[in-house]
């Protein structure tokens, strides 16, 4: 279990003030200065070195992210560092926490990020519906800003910083980098194709990072307490702290900072008061938000959370929202519920998600009642495969895994639900 | 450059090519969509995904740039797996109507699934039914068979430079449309039909009219312009069903002009199909030996000087050049090709040509437009400098009416003085064109057609050499007339100009109201006041009963442009030939024949039987017509008197885009464009600000 003085987000609950006096009193902004003037160089080494994996899902090391920016910023070409707070995955509810409770920490590391990869301006793109989340993060910023945190001669370092607040309208796929950066830009939120990279073409066409708000949260501590803290904490390749969402049949839904690693059933028991009725009573567990493969209740027994031990049981940690489900869930109603989700965000832009996602949603309706052919389990899952890696983004992929999960785990409860409406007499004379 | 491997051959390709580019220069074909060499690159349809080695996701081949030691694999079993998918889902919501779509027989999405579809749907859902939107009167719309490829979307906002198009809605319910509905206001919006790979964005006025397998298809020549638009005419029977664009690279690109696809319908109506006698003061038809004899009669004993001929705006180059000698042998000196009295010379060629070429235009860094508005005079040229502001850098001003032109510019003023102070260096615009490389303007007909146009046309050629823009050692020329008429340049090189003490059009029209002239001689001439004509025998040849026509004491029916060989030099001087795709109607004659026979008749026989010797004769006329779709850099002399120049503002050179000619002017499609259109792009009136 993680120890008291390891955490990052000391105001995680809110139970202290959002704003910069006891931000300050937290830690926060302490010899920013410093930290900035040891380099460009240096500060991505460092984060590199920690192995900080995206927080956002994909669970890419953020400081060779970083180090994908053009080394030398050229004129008229400025450098952006782009913060993804349009946090939008179904069960996930840790930006949102960040930014109530502890913006400041989001701002010095936009700092700290920023001078990391040559960038003068960070934008943060805030999920439209996090209204309040905005206001407080906007009043922390024009904190900062009077402080002079940021602005011209950021944290006294000699350079300008810059950081604007952009809210979404909500759209889940303005989650998805280039999306985010083609909504920033004012169009329609359509991810662009890769190549070219933001790090080389991105906001306004000029190289940009995109990076999730815990990502770039957690960035001063790892600068200020050192690399080998952070190494020191988790798994191996899976490092440091991370907040995880707890959300379903438990007994106390929570958020909560623990060491990436700690056992699935450690975190429930622990943190959320253990499921519904027991362990016992445990169906499965999605245990990075809506897009990843859920995991019956065998698997989640033993299994660690952190991005390579969920990899190899054919799920992901994605944004660590763990869903719960216990016995009483209609797991095949439930992830029909996801696969309307998907369809409904698609952004319709490529044939695969745009034609798949509906095709995938309407014969998953059709089999969470049994309105289906046995033969019909193996079309869903060939379709699912045809969406899956087909697409310009990861929608596709996000809509095809709960569906596969669903396959690989739960075959025989959809076929006993097929079957049984066969065999009621009712059926037979009304088809 | 690039080296790499594509199903075990080694390519090189030159830097910046795409993976699909480089399949492409081996032969290998690879299925597609959504991507079209001129629309930017979008990746969506998912047709072109090869695989790649090294990359864990298959990669879309149209969007990826071929790289240095990539090894791709376009024919495993893999790719032919997700093609096969890609066209399930395209296929899904697909409503497969290919028996009443007038895509079926050249639809891309159609042959496509002959390769990579199934034979038979595992889809058992209901299908998606999208409403139908209103896109004006050219284009038909049956959105549920959109594949959702928005090449209509980039055409528009690239190409065409109006951003009318776009997609609302998001997934299953993304749908193409003008937000609000409503009609293009693009000239060249026809093009979407061509570029739409199904049958969701199709032709109104074709509509259920044929199959393609059903239609003659002839290459030939647009006249609706002066640009010379290479353009196939299909054709079933002797009636031209449409017009589509023919590749020429120099010249339209891909793209035609709506004028030129839509106006085909007027082929078919007011169609002058029997020769026509003036009795009593009305038309009756004829018979041709009738009709010959008439015009022989009363042109026995007239001398020549009080006979006149006006070429029109459609003349085909032959009829003019027998039209002129017959003059010649009458004794006239008065024939006019320049019904619009523009001050055109005939000599140096360089003085009335659009020097820079078409394709030139791409080179230029500056530009002056001088009482032209290129987008309805020449929607073509206009795609071209669109074109290249879209490259960047290009600085344009504009001196004469502002419109909307799909590209920025700087509008200088009203005032044709502007010439001058350009011509001197007074403007600060003459800073921005000395200090360009390549240095353009274009003249428009509005500029020269008024009394002071030769003043003009003197000071744009005082601008054209203190700005640099003759650069004969570079080979750039950037001096340009830009023609609204087909047959202008012909009938300036041919000399279908006033002779020696001749009358010009609006001297001919003078003589003919005061009695001066007893015979007018209209080749095809209706864009003439020809109310002044009452007094004079009119001798009217050409298509359509249009005002020439109406003024006629005897009517030759001619042939349109689609129903003969005839040769026509565009605004850049290259002589081109149309091509017959079908015949005359009822007794209508190919023009050439027609002036040879009334040679004959007026006993001055011009020694010609046949096309081939009418070609002979025009080579002998002016080498230039020795040879096609070529261009020789015009040679640059002084041209042009010094004068003083008006103050009265321009005006426009075409009033109404759809209504230019004869044969659009019958046109029903275009009569519905100007009432859906027609206020928004006619000339704009003192209350629109």
């Amino acid at each position: 279990m993680l120890r008291d003085q390891d955490r990052v987000f000391t105001n995680l609950y809110g139970f202290d003030s959002p704003y910069l006096e006891a931000a300050r009193a937290r830690g926060d902004w302490d010899n920013t200065k410093d930290i900035i003037l040891r380099g460009r160089e240096s500060l991505t080494k460092e984060v590199r070195e920690a192995g900080l994996r995206g927080r956002g899902g994909a669970g890419f090391n953020a400081g060779m992210k970083w180090s994908f920016m053009p080394k030398e910023v050229s004129p008229g070409r400025p450098h952006y560092l782009v913060v993804n707070a349009d946090e939008g995955e179904p069960g996930t509810c840790k930006d949102r926490e960040i930014m109530r409770h502890e913006p400041h920490k989001l701002l010095e590391g936009c700092v700290l990020a920023g001078g990391a990869m040559g960038a003068q301006t960070a934008y943060i793109y805030v999920r439209g519906e996090c209204y309040r989340e905005a206001e407080v993060l906007q009043r922390a910023s024009d904190e900062a800003y009077a402080a002079g945190l940021l602005g011209s001669n950021a944290c006294g370092a000699g350079a300008r910083f810059d950081v604007y607040l952009h809210r979404g309208a909500g759209a889940y796929i303005c989650g998805e980098e280039t999306a985010l950066i083609e909504s920033l830009e004012g169009k329609k939120g359509q991810p662009r194709l890769k190549p070219p990279f933001p790090a080389n073409v991105g906001l306004y066409g000029c190289p940009t990072t995109v990076n999730n708000v815990e990502t770039i949260s957690v960035v001063p501590a790892i600068l200020r307490r050192g690399t080998g803290w952070f190494l020191g904490l988790g798994r191996p390749r899976n490092t440091g702290t991370k907040l995880f969402n707890i959300s379903g049949h438990v007994n106390q839904p929570c958020t909560v900072e623990e060491e990436m690693g700690i056992p699935l059933k450690e975190l429930i028991e622990r943190h959320a008061g253990g499921v519904r009725g027991g362990w016992g009573n445990l169906l499965a567990v999605i245990p990075g938000g809506s897009s990843v493969p859920l995991l019956p209740k065998a698997i989640c027994d033993s299994v660690h959370m952190d991005f390579d031990s969920l990899a190899a049981v054919k799920s992901g940690l994605g944004t660590a929202a763990v869903i719960v489900m216990d016995k009483s869930t209609d797991v095949v109603r439930a992830i029909a519920r996801l696969s309307r989700f998907y369809k409904h965000e698609s952004c319709g832009q490529c044939t695969p998600c745009r034609e798949g996602t509906g095709w995938m949603w309407r014969v998953m309706e059709r089999l969470a009642d049994g309105r289906a052919s046995i033969e019909e389990i193996d079309v869903l899952e060939q379709v699912t495969r045809q969406v899956e890696g087909h697409t310009i983004c990861a929608l596709g992929d996000a809509a095809a895994w709960p569906i596969q999960g669903l396959i690989r785990h739960f075959r025989p409860e959809i076929e006993r639900r097929i079957e049984e409406r066969e065999a009621s007499p009712d059926q037979r004379s009304a088809a | 450059m690039p080296k790499l491997t594509i199903d075990g051959h080694e390519v090189e390709v030159a830097p910046g090519l795409t993976v699909l580019q480089a399949c492409e220069s081996i032969g290998i074909e690879i299925p597609r969509f959504c991507y079209h060499e001129r629309l930017s690159i979008a990746g969506n349809c998912r047709m072109c995904l090869v695989t790649m080695v090294g990359s864990p996701k298959p990669v879309a081949s149209c969007a990826m740039p071929a790289a240095d030691n990539m090894v791709i694999h376009t024919n495993t079993p893999e790719v032919h797996k997700m093609r096969r998918s890609v066209m399930e889902f395209l296929l899904i919501n697909h409503p497969l109507d290919c028996p009443i779509c007038d895509q079926g027989g050249e639809c891309d999405l159609q042959d496509q699934a002959m390769a990579y579809g199934f034979d038979r749907g595992r889809f058992i859902e209901n299908k998606r039914a999208v409403k139908d939107k209103y896109l004006g009167p050219l284009i038909k719309t049956i959105m549920t068979r959109c594949i959702h490829c928005t090449r209509c979307i980039r055409f528009a906002t690239e190409i065409a430079g109006v951003p009318e198009m776009g997609a609302t809605g998001r997934g299953e319910a993304m749908e193409i449309g003008t937000y609000i509905e409503q009609a293009l206001t693009s000239e060249l919006s026809g093009n979407m039909i061509d570029v739409c790979p199904v049958g969701a964005l199709t032709s109104k006025p074709y509509a259920y009219c044929a199959r393609p397998w059903e239609l003659r298809k002839t290459e030939t020549i647009d006249v609706m312009d002066a640009v010379g638009s290479n353009i196939r005419v299909d054709a079933r029977g002797n009636e031209v069903l449409r017009v589509l664009p023919r590749l020429h690279e120099e010249i339209n690109e891909e793209w035609i002009s709506d004028k030129t696809r839509f106006a085909c319908d007027g082929l078919r109506r007011q169609r002058l199909d029997r020769p026509y006698l003036r009795v009593d003061g009305k038309l009756r038809p004829a018979t041709w030996p009738e009709a010959l004899a008439t015009v022989a009669a009363r042109l026995k004993d007239v001398p020549g000087a009080r006979i006149g001929a006006v070429a029109g705006d459609l003349a085909d180059c032959e009829s003019m050049l027998l039209l002129k000698d017959l003059m010649a042998r009458l004794g006239s000196p008065h024939l006019d090709c320049r019904q619009d009295g523009a001050a055109l010379p005939t000599a140096p060629r360089a003085a009335y040509l659009f020097n820079t070429t078409i394709a030139g235009i791409e080179a230029a860094d500056a530009c002056l437009l001088i009482g032209t508005n290129p987008r309805i005079e020449a929607p073509l040229i206009n795609a071209r400098l669109r074109k290249r502001f879209r490259n960047g850098e290009f600085a344009v001003g504009l001196i004469g009416q502002a419109a909307e032109f799909t590209y920025p510019f700087t509008h200088l003023g009203e005032d044709p003085r502007l010439i001058e102070d350009i011509a001197s260096g007074r403007h600060p615009f003459a800073a921005t064109l000395k200090a360009a490389q390549r240095p353009m303007l274009v003249l428009g007909m509005a500029a020269l057609k008024r009394a002071d146009g030769d003043a003009i046309l003197a000071a744009a050629r005082r601008i054209a050499e203190t700005s640099g823009m003759i650069r004969p050692d570079e080979g750039w020329n950037g001096f340009n007339v830009l023609h609204t008429a087909a047959a202008r340049v012909g009938g300036l090189d041919l000399g279908f100009v006033p002779g020696a003490g001749g009358l010009d059009t609006a001297g001919m029209l003078a003589a003919a109201e005061s009695g001066a002239l007893d015979v007018l001689y209209l080749l095809g001439a209706d864009e003439l006041d020809t109310s002044r004509l009452k007094r004079a025998f009119v001798i009217y040849q050409g298509h359509h009963g249009d005002a020439g026509a109406h003024a006629a004491d005897v009517i030759l029916p001619g042939a349109a442009y689609t129903e003969k060989d005839g040769t026509y030099v565009n605004t850049e001087g290259r002589v081109q030939q149309a091509q017959l795709a079908c015949h005359p109607p009822g007794e209508a004659r190919e023009d050439w024949k027609i002036v040879r026979v009334l040679a004959d008749q007026l006993g001055y026989p011009l020694g010609i039987d046949t096309l081939a010797e009418v070609r002979t004769r025009l080579v002998a006329a002016n080498p230039v017509f020795a040879s096609l779709d070529h261009l020789e850099p015009a040679a640059w002399t002084p041209f042009g008197e010094a004068g003083t120049i008006d103050t009265a503002p321009f005006g426009a050179a075409v009033e109404t885009f759809y209504l230019t000619n004869p044969i659009c002017r019958a046109s029903v499609t275009m009569a519905e464009c100007v009432d859906a259109l027609g206020g928004r792009q006619g000339r704009k009136t003192g209350t629109h600000g």
